[in-house]
């Protein structure tokens, strides 16, 4: 065999592993999601979203997750959200050349790379101990705000940066603002990419686990929350609790509780993929 | 007019501000209270006492074994994850057509979207029963399905990584290499990786911080036993999974046991960082400028 025909084989087998590479990936994600719901699925009826968790598998619910994660959802949003934007704008608009921007986008790709659970031991310090917040769903919410406050920021800014310069330069040769500019021009024709952004974060911040852990959200939480002082608990530790125990029972509960978790998780990634390819079909430059 | 644009500016400003007291929170938190701690173990033992034992009577506060745990599975999610994540790099950029790129690409960003709690569930449930018919003596808890779960999770994070440094080469490049005949195998290992290398080995890095950050899957599937070990048949525990035990139990607060999460934080959030600032530097210095 002369070296062509054997470069073109390994060509040919290279692709044949890479092929199956990538199927890895995908198959195990399908087996995943099949197991899952042949396990869970059957559980599922209107007493598992309506029931207070109990030491009986049969008897057990998620009323009291469901609500701890929708306040969550809730009260990160309203927490983060504003922040997040503010400071995308402050960065890629107002501080551009400065210092003191260089040290904040520096800043912000470290804390992005940040493990979660420091996030927790954070929260735990200085949300539950010193503002004295104890182990509540507000406390909670600021860790989790916190947690996700770079990625909100990073997608504002690339947002933000996509529009063209000539939209802003004729909004002030009108005798517009900077405020007045971004204000009217430029948040409204990035407003598409900066929802997916935000959408995309918050779906992180209701999967996320480990630093309510850290602040000290209870897995048994035995009445639904009201107020944001409420302790809590929401869907990922009821999953990780019910995944401790031994009885099979509790295995099942915990598949049920992962369908509901994961479309949850699923639709607003679905919602974020629209709305980006909705703006990028709409907008043309 | 003037004044409100100034209080509007000041205020973004405040919005940005938060993430600098963000970090010199956790600087602060993490380094007061290891300090404290480290007034009661001498660093000498905690870098080399090979056990880890503060929930016993008998207290040990040797990092090593938490240490060696969270490598055993960081490595091991890197050798799935790597492989596989620059294959599919290589194969979406060279090989496949763009209608298939169009579709695995959002379907792969899936895997990185799914809750690490879910990954737990799988690498447990699903992954050790399996692996124990292979290997019957491996125990319940164990480094290797866990490991396996996680390289599964990184491997659109390396991908996708990974296939934004391979098409950042120029077109020149590729275009010469098929000129003088050479495969798209050769043109891919011998042309593009190499000129790609910098942004490659970043990501790499990245996803070996974000693998030794990971602590739900660890926490369900690699159990809560500190072992200076290398065998990723038997239960261990890596740092983040320590840090989730203390946490689901009441240990009093301010006491010895309870400051030992604030020391293992630390050790984990040093490990990130230094990696997380390699990743950026390599990134930034070794990025070949083409004309």
């Amino acid at each position: 065999m002369n070296n062509a025909l054997k470069n073109r084989l390994i060509d040919r087998v290279f692709k044949y592993f890479a092929i199956l590479s990538t199927l890895f990936g995908l198959v195990m994600l399908f087996i995943f999601l099949i197991d899952i719901l042949n396990q869970g699925l059957s559980r599922i009826d209107w007493s598992f979203i309506t029931s207070l968790p109990s030491r009986f598998p049969g008897k057990s619910g998620i009323l009291t997750a469901l609500t701890g994660t929708i306040w969550v959802f809730l009260l990160t949003t309203i927490i983060s959200v504003p922040i997040g934007v503010a400071a995308g704008i402050y960065l890629e608009e107002y501080g551009k050349k400065s210092r003191m921007a260089n040290i904040l986008e520096i800043n912000i790709s470290n804390l992005a790379g940040v493990p979660s659970i420091i996030y927790g031991i954070l929260g735990l310090e200085i949300f539950v101990r010193i503002m004295d917040l104890g182990a509540s769903l507000l406390a909670g919410s600021l860790t989790l705000a916190l947690l996700i406050l770079p990625i909100i920021i990073v997608a504002t800014r690339e947002a933000v940066r996509a529009v063209p310069k000539t939209i802003k330069e004729a909004s002030y040769a009108l005798g517009a603002t900077k405020w007045q500019t971004i204000w009217r021009q430029v948040l409204p024709v990035s407003s598409g990419n900066i929802i997916t952004g935000i959408i995309l974060a918050l779906s992180r911040a209701i999967g996320e686990t480990a630093p309510l852990i850290v602040i000290g959200a209870l897995a048994y939480v035995p009445f639904v929350a009201r107020t944001p002082m409420d302790e809590f608990t929401v869907l990922p530790i009821q999953i990780f609790n019910w995944i401790s125990r031994p009885q099979k029972g509790f295995i099942i509960n915990a598949a049920s509780a992962i369908i509901i978790l994961l479309a949850f998780v699923f639709i607003m990634n679905g919602i974020a993929v629209y709305i980006r390819y909705r703006t990028q079909k709409k907008i043309k430059w | 007019m003037k004044i409100s644009e100034k209080i509007i500016e000041k205020g973004l400003w405040l919005s940005a501000f938060i993430t600098v007291v963000t970090t010199v929170g956790i600087i602060w938190v993490l380094f007061s209270e290891s300090f404290t701690f480290f007034r009661e173990v001498s660093l000498v033992d905690f870098f080399t006492d090979t056990q880890w034992t503060p929930l016993f009577t008998k207290k040990h506060f040797g990092i090593l074994p938490l240490l060696t745990g969270t490598l055993l599975t960081t490595v091991i999610a890197i050798a799935v994850a790597l492989p596989v994540g620059l294959t599919i790099a290589v194969y979406l950029n060279e090989y496949a057509p763009k209608n298939l790129t169009r579709v695995v690409k959002p379907l792969l960003e899936v895997l990185a979207a799914i809750p690490t709690v879910v990954y737990g569930f799988f690498a447990l449930i699903v992954v050790t029963p399996f692996l124990q018919g292979i290997f019957p003596g491996m125990a319940g808890f164990n480094a290797l399905s866990p490991g396996i779960v996680m390289g599964i999770m990184i491997i659109p994070f390396v991908s996708s990584l990974s296939e934004d440094a391979l098409r950042a080469v120029p077109n020149s490049l590729r275009e010469a290499s098929y000129g003088i005949g050479s495969t798209r195998f050769q043109t891919a290992f011998k042309v593009l990786v190499p000129a790609a290398a910098s942004g490659i080995i970043a990501s790499v890095i990245l996803a070996i911080s974000r693998a030794i950050g990971e602590t739900m899957i660890v926490a369900i599937a690699a159990g809560q036993q500190p072992r200076l070990t290398l065998n990723p048949m038997v239960p261990i525990e890596t740092i983040t999974a320590y840090i989730v035990q203390v946490s689901l139990g009441d240990v009093p607060h301010g006491s010895l046991e309870y400051k030992t999460i604030f020391a293992a934080g630390l050790m984990l959030f040093m490990l990130t960082f230094v990696l997380n600032n390699i990743s950026f530097w390599i990134n930034r210095r070794f990025r070949q400028q083409y004309e």
